[in-house]
């Protein structure tokens, strides 16, 4: 099956840097993918290159087959952006925002009325159809923004950012959205930082750092990239961390990682059965364990094993 | 507010085939409507805009209008199309502001991602403004009938002034579209305009004939296009000639359109 999105060794540079250096994608259609990087990574620039607002420096990218710059309105009729920042307009009111929009898609004055409040009843908005855009919460204003990016259906829907500053409840509705979404056909492109937004939604996934795929693949294939089980320890006595992690070398070889804090440390295991025998070892060698667990690594684990530093530290953008 | 409301009704998310996008025409229509929506919604804006020459009509009719035209109601005569030229003309900035506002909060962004045909928004925001200035300009010409204004041109004489002071707006404001992308915030698009709007419509002859000013002065203020303009619409309301200051402003109108439109539509083209 042709992919929905592929691009070729995409290049944009904005004066001296390299936003993207080289981004090679092919997304399948009819899934959800997540672009998923600290800030400043280059997945923003990504959505925008794809959603046609920005033209690549080099390389190629086509959407639906349609070059993103020769045919860029070919693009426009089958796609849907929803921005980083709610791109709604705050002095109008939610009802008169997605009158709006659906106007300019190509809906009669009557059809877009009709459209614009069966779209604020299925998400949601009616009590708060009449209020200007400006008095709705952050989570309101995300849903109005996603409502108004379905007011013809999409090929293919960018997301950027979708859930960021939301709260966990509001996240909760957009993931369960974004799914929706899904199901009924639209291919779904979203970016996150968030680790585990990109692990909960996403079919497939790139991890983007400095403008390059660092790893794709499903949330599986990267965790099995780092090891398909860590085993996370905690010590009653930080000062022991040196001599149970030579203990749990001394059986595995090399490759403790550190953890959360100075008792803590992980080590990626290929078979879980080996755990019954480190804690006997570490348990004859005096060393007290106050917490144990086994578990999958969390994506936060992949993103330091892929580039030595953890996700959240590179924050300012 | 639940997650169930998202879910309940999902006949809406059953989503259908994109219909053929909206004509040129229709786009700019559409986003005409919604410049008007925006005087609906924050009516604050007009007023800010058209309090201050209410307070300037009073002000130079009462205090300085004896002094100047030898009595309040016979300066109103010769100060309220100079008012209604300025009054517009300050309005004019508040398309900047608004392209402004969209390009910060990322509606511009979302307007090109549309299958529209592209100059609408600015368009579109432009014929909303018309409407603005219509507004403005009754509130001002109410106001001085209050006061005593009489204009011999009549009804027809307001007309034309009113369609000639459009005329210049329409050219100046893709000036303040240029700096409403040029600048990072609605605030500085105020500013850096009224830096330039002030001089342009006080070194004029809105307030005062040329007559009274000095050599010096009088040689700048007679090249400002307002002075032609406020010329231009004083003789149309009044029922006098001015055939030459109206060719003036079209000329003018023309020249500054011909210049500030394809860099305002180039810059609104580049990426960002």
């Amino acid at each position: 099956m042709t992919p929905a999105i592929e691009t070729t060794r995409l290049v944009k540079t904005f004066g001296g840097t390299r936003a993207l250096d080289g981004v090679d994608l092919a997304i399948a259609s009819r899934s959800i993918y997540g672009l998923l990087g600290p800030n400043g990574a280059g997945k923003t620039t990504t959505i925008r290159v794809l959603a046609t607002l920005l033209k690549p420096t080099e390389g190629h990218a086509r959407v639906l087959g349609h070059d993103v710059v020769t045919d860029a309105l070919l693009v426009r009729r089958q796609i849907s952006l929803t921005g980083q920042y709610a791109s709604i307009d705050e002095d109008l009111t939610g009802h008169e925002n997605l009158v709006l929009v659906s106007r300019l898609l190509g809906l009669s004055w009557r059809d877009a009325r009709a459209r614009a409040a069966e779209l604020l009843g299925a998400f949601g908005l009616s009590d708060a159809a009449g209020r200007q855009v400006r008095t709705y919460s952050g989570g309101m204003r995300r849903r109005i923004d996603i409502a108004a990016s379905l007011v013809t259906r999409p090929e293919i829907l960018f997301l950027d950012e979708p859930t960021t500053g939301l709260d966990p409840r509001s996240r909760n509705q957009v993931w369960d959205l974004v799914r929706r979404i899904a199901s009924d056909g639209t291919t779904v492109v979203l970016t996150t930082q968030y680790l585990e937004e990109a692990d909960r939604l996403a079919d497939r996934m790139a991890v983007i750092d400095h403008g390059r795929v660092i790893a794709e693949g499903t949330s599986r294939d990267l965790k099995s990239s780092v090891g398909i089980n860590t085993l996370h320890f905690h010590l009653t006595d930080p000062g022991q961390r040196a001599e149970a992690q030579a203990v749990v070398s001394g059986l595995l070889g090399d490759g403790t990682l550190p953890g959360a804090d100075a008792a803590a440390f992980a080590i990626k295991v290929a078979d879980a059965s080996i755990a019954a025998e480190l804690l006997g070892r570490l348990a004859r060698a005096q060393i007290g364990v106050a917490d144990f667990s086994l578990g999958a690594p969390s994506l936060d684990d992949v993103f330091f094993a892929l580039t030595g530093r953890p996700a959240q530290n590179e924050s300012a953008a | 507010m639940s997650a169930d409301a998202i879910r309940g009704e999902t006949d809406a998310l059953i989503m259908r085939p994109r219909p053929k996008p909206a004509s040129a025409l229709a786009a700019t229509l559409t986003l005409a409507w919604r410049a008007m929506l925006k005087i609906k919604h924050v009516p604050l804006q007009l007023f800010d805009a058209t309090i201050t020459p209410i307070m300037f009509t009073l002000l130079f009719t009462y205090i300085f209008g004896g002094a100047l035209g030898g009595s309040p109601r016979s300066y109103i005569q010769f100060l309220l199309p100079g008012i209604l030229v300025q009054t517009v003309l300050f309005i004019t900035v508040y398309t900047g502001v608004g392209i402004n506002t969209d390009l910060q909060k990322g509606l511009h962004d979302r307007f090109r991602s549309f299958p529209i045909w592209q100059p609408a928004p600015i368009l579109g925001a432009l014929a909303g403004d018309l409407f603005r200035y219509s507004i403005a300009a009754a509130l001002i010409i109410g106001l001085g009938t209050i006061l005593g204004f009489r204009p011999a041109g009549g009804a027809l004489g307001l007309l034309l002034a009113f369609g000639l002071v459009l005329v210049f707006a329409f050219a100046l404001s893709w000036l303040w579209i240029i700096i409403g992308m040029k600048v990072q915030t609605p605030e500085s698009v105020m500013t850096a305009s009224f830096a330039f709007m002030m001089p342009l419509t006080f070194a004029s002859n809105v307030f005062v004939g040329l007559e009274t000013m000095p050599g010096w002065l009088r040689a700048i203020v007679r090249h400002n296009p307002v002075t032609h303009l406020t010329t231009a619409s004083r003789g149309l309301m009044h029922g006098h000639p001015v055939t030459g200051d109206v060719a003036w402003v079209f000329a003018a109108s023309a020249a500054i359109l011909l210049v500030t439109a394809p860099i305002a539509l180039r810059l609104y083209h580049r990426e960002r």
